[in-house]
């Protein structure tokens, strides 16, 4: 005991000699066990956030890992290019050289490249992917890829690996083969040896030994390839001096026809600069299309104007969504106002109602208005009974703009009523008393004191119904018809119809952009601060 | 009374009622009279109707049955802003979104008058309240006072005649609340203004008005002057709302002019001043304040009445003494002496013997 409060008062300073000490101290304010304040609030300050940390953290993470990572994957697929160099790398690598301004097609190390990843492809299945990727960009290259991927185990290649054997039989023989590309060869043969290496990756795919697999002909192809196109094979080993020597001698075959006969389009110097030029693996071509863009070897285009059609889905996305928010904020001022200035018994029962829209499955409430707006519906019925139109010249009122409208807004109205609601309820009845005790009109009391003081309600309300709106999806797909769909249902159709994920992507990161910069500039101008939910 | 219903009244409450459901009355058969430049305040416990009346005369409610008058004419149908009425509420409802010159500015402005002429009363108004440097500031950037007193400059900036203020100092502390109860009589003394006050707080009833209406069930319980309602309560629910008292309960057994003996229930005789007992056999509530009761017995006359009493607690209050007492079985009877030198501070058991002058022991209603 006696240690402990020795201990705790080390100082032994009294009231007065500590108040001397602290009006001498004139450095950073001290705590009462001498750290620097500031040191010591941090320490307290952290364990705080620690703990509030940790009581999000179960959310965060879930959130992380279901939500954020996976759109984040999502949108950098509006740039990812990798199919065409992950399915053709020695064609991508050997097109880079090849000149596009050109009226040449591409020329034999191009197609022997070609040759070899076609058939990894076709043995992978890949190529049929890759033709639809790339399908997107050039019409045709889908079935191309499907035809040519029928014949390439047909060529007639079959001679180059005969003349081999013919001139030495060890190189029928996978062991010899191995042998030589373990050693210098490999340096003097790099197409060869690059092949031989996806061969062995395949067959250990495959579960088969490659020693026990006879060489195929596409290593014969490369390495006559190589042979043929100045390899150094000088002192490297007897066996590839002969067969360079006698390389020069053999029946070539010439792989640009077989490819001609497998399918005449890959004759058309079209597809070669397409190739070309979707071959990195990162591409802005995705983006250009989603703005009526096209990439061409000359740089960035606008698309012919009877294919433009995101900038005018763009367009009418925002001017839908405008025009709907701004049709529920007229609608929603007077339920919100009403909803604060009654008694609570009966702003609670009318607060159901409101709510009611939210008990209400989605696609039910907008089939509802497909029966009500149909030619044949409710309200054309009524208004012909009515007299007031001709039963042959019923109105459109579905499957237009006015239909999406007309539909949305009611969906959406709960979202502008309740953050308004909130709002207003927290402005007390005595403003407007005091507004009008000092003379002013009804509507001079509510425009100068009541309104001003209930845009932070139509700001937040505005904000929410603006933003689920330009991102809408399953009314404008019932009921918006042609005219009256949004950029989202186009993206939808990109995700699950064309899967062109890819468009689909950079569609969607460009309507993030728009948001963020629309969030961005309601911030400038009203301020997020004056937002209140509640 | 009657001389107050006479012709040059400024604000008039002819048999005014009022309900809200149809089914009770919140006012119940309001008459009141204010001359031009009185300050009157309207005092009584919640729910006794006094902001009712309030709201009827700036016109936010409707009476359901009278007639309420302003300089002469009936005002029930002019609707609240044609009434010119400055109001000043609870919580001063300063608008936010305004700076304070703005906010004074506003009656101004929809009155439609000149942006000179504006600024110029503007600053007027508030050099008035002593808050000159503040026009540029939002009320949310004041304190409370200062509220306060832009809530009053406001509602005095375009001149009423007649202002309303229902409970302007309530959300102040004491000390600020006493200083702001001294400077609102004083400006409204010094511009002739007439003033409706309401309060439930008696002290800033007494402190500041030249008449007090004690409101109680919907009706004025009693309209006089503060010394007069301190000192000559009409009935037991004013002498019991209006400072301390205590009562105590008897028959009355003789009365005889202004002065009457009441019978306790444990047969103690004492001596009272009939105010609203007629007869002998009334059941009486008699109420006599705690200052006014003697413990000498060389200063009452020699013939009054005198009462046991034991006492129970003495508490220090530094400028008065308050003792408790037990008289006639009644635990709660309070008395308080000033702290004087001679003053003798008594022990809790002692027994010492009281009473009282008649005329300030008041028989009132049981």
């Amino acid at each position: 005991m006696t240690d402990q409060t020795a201990g705790t008062a080390p100082a032994g300073l009294s009231p007065d000699e500590a108040r001397r000490a602290d009006a001498a101290h004139t450095g950073p304010m001290l705590a009462a066990d001498g750290t620097p304040l500031k040191k010591s609030l941090a320490r307290a300050l952290r364990r705080q956030k620690l703990r509030a940390l940790a009581l999000i953290a179960p959310l965060l993470i879930f959130v992380l890992v279901t939500f954020v990572v996976p759109i984040g994957d999502m949108l950098l697929r509006s740039v990812q290019n990798g199919i065409v160099a992950d399915t053709l790398p020695e064609t991508v690598e050997t097109l880079s050289d090849w000149d596009h301004d050109g009226t040449a097609l591409p020329g034999d190390d191009v197609w022997t490249a070609f040759y070899i990843d076609m058939w990894f492809a076709v043995e992978r299945k890949e190529h049929t992917r890759l033709g639809t990727r790339l399908n997107y960009e050039l019409t045709g290259m889908s079935s191309m890829f499907r035809k040519t991927g029928r014949q390439v185990d047909r060529f007639d290649t079959d001679v180059y690996g005969e003349q081999f054997v013919a001139l030495d039989p060890s190189w029928g023989q996978p062991q010899s083969w191995a042998a030589m590309l373990d050693g210098p060869a490999a340096d003097a043969l790099p197409l060869t040896a690059r092949t031989w290496e996806r061969w062995k990756d395949f067959n250990a795919e495959e579960g088969d030994k490659v020693l026990e697999e006879d060489i195929p002909d596409f290593l014969f192809t490369a390495l006559y390839h190589d042979l043929t196109h100045g390899a150094e094979v000088e002192g490297v080993s007897d066996r590839l001096s002969a067969a360079k020597a006698a390389a020069a001698e053999f029946e070539p075959v010439d792989l640009s026809a077989q490819f001609a006969d497998a399918d005449e389009d890959l004759g058309n110097i079209d597809v070669w600069k397409t190739l070309q030029l979707y071959s990195p693996r990162v591409t802005s071509g995705y983006f250009a299309n989603s703005v009526d863009m096209q990439l061409t070897p000359d740089g960035i285009e606008a698309r012919p104007e009877n294919q433009q059609i995101y900038g005018i889905l763009f367009k009418r996305t925002l001017f839908m969504s405008l025009v709907i928010t701004g049709s529920c904020i007229l609608l929603a001022y007077p339920v919100a106002w009403l909803l604060s200035n009654l008694p609570m018994r009966t702003a609670n029962l009318l607060m159901i109602l409101v709510l009611l829209p939210f008990w209400t499955s989605l696609l039910v409430r907008t089939s509802a208005w497909k029966v009500m707006l149909q030619q044949q519906g409710v309200i054309n019925d009524v208004l012909v009974w009515l007299g007031l139109v001709a039963d042959d010249a019923r109105l459109t009122m579905i499957n237009n703009q006015f239909g999406t409208i007309v539909a949305m807004t009611h969906i959406l109205l709960p979202f502008m009523i309740l953050p308004m609601y909130s709002v207003m309820s927290t402005i007390p009845p005595s403003y407007l008393r005091a507004a009008k005790s000092l003379g002013a009109t009804n509507w001079t009391a509510f425009w100068r004191v009541y309104f001003p003081q209930s845009v932070p309600g139509i700001g937040a309300g505005s904000i929410l119904v603006f933003i689920l709106a330009i991102g809408y999806y399953i009314t404008p797909e019932i009921v918006g018809g042609n005219t009256g769909t949004f950029i989202s249902n186009r993206i939808a159709y990109h995700i699950s119809s064309s899967l062109n994920w890819g468009l689909a992507a950079a569609l969607g990161t460009i309507l993030l952009a728009v948001v963020l910069v629309l969030y961005w500039a309601y911030d400038k101008i009203v301020g997020i601060d004056n937002v209140k939910l509640g | 009374m009657a001389d107050m219903t006479n012709g040059d009244a400024f604000v008039e409450f002819e048999r005014v009622q009022k309900s809200y459901d149809g089914e009770t009355l919140v006012v119940k058969d309001l008459n009141l009279s204010l001359p031009k430049g009185e300050f009157l305040t309207m005092l009584g416990p919640s729910g006794s109707g006094k902001t009712t009346c309030l709201m009827m005369l700036a016109g936010f409610e409707t009476a359901t049955h009278g007639e309420i008058k302003l300089a002469g004419k009936p005002i029930n149908n002019i609707p609240p802003h044609k009434r010119g009425i400055g109001m000043v509420f609870q919580n001063y409802a300063l608008f936010p979104h305004m700076t304070v010159a703005e906010n004074l500015s506003f009656p101004l402005e929809v009155r439609r008058m000149g942006k000179s002429d504006r600024e110029a009363k503007v600053k007027r108004a508030l050099d008035m309240v002593q808050m000159g440097a503040f026009g540029g500031r939002r009320p949310a950037q004041l304190s409370g006072g200062q509220q306060q007193r832009i809530a009053l400059a406001r509602a005095l900036v375009f001149e009423p005649e007649l202002v309303l203020m229902d409970e302007p100092l309530g959300a102040l502390d004491k000390q600020l609340r006493e200083h702001m109860q001294f400077e609102i009589t004083s400006i409204a003394h010094n511009l002739g203004i007439t003033t409706v006050y309401v309060t439930h707080d008696q002290t800033e009833a007494l402190t500041m008005s030249d008449r007090v209406a004690v409101f109680d069930d919907g009706r004025i319980q009693q309209l006089a002057p503060p010394d007069e309602l301190y000192e000559s309560p009409q009935n037991s629910f004013v002498a019991q709302f209006i400072g301390e008292n205590n009562t105590l309960e008897g028959t009355v057994k003789e009365i005889s002019g202004d002065t009457c003996t009441v019978q306790l229930a444990d047969g103690s005789v004492i001596d009272a001043k009939p105010v609203n007992v007629s007869a002998v056999g009334d059941k009486t509530l008699v109420s006599i304040r705690p200052e006014r009761v003697e413990m000498n017995k060389e200063r009452l006359s020699p013939d009054a009445h005198t009462l046991k009493a034991e006492v129970l607690e003495f508490i220090y209050m530094g400028d008065i003494f308050r003792t408790r007492l037990r008289v006639a079985g009644v635990d709660d009877f309070v008395i308080k002496t000033r702290n004087a030198p001679d003053q003798r501070r008594l022990q809790k058991g002692e027994q010492i013997e009281i009473g009282w002058l008649a005329e300030d022991c008041r028989a009132l209603d049981a």
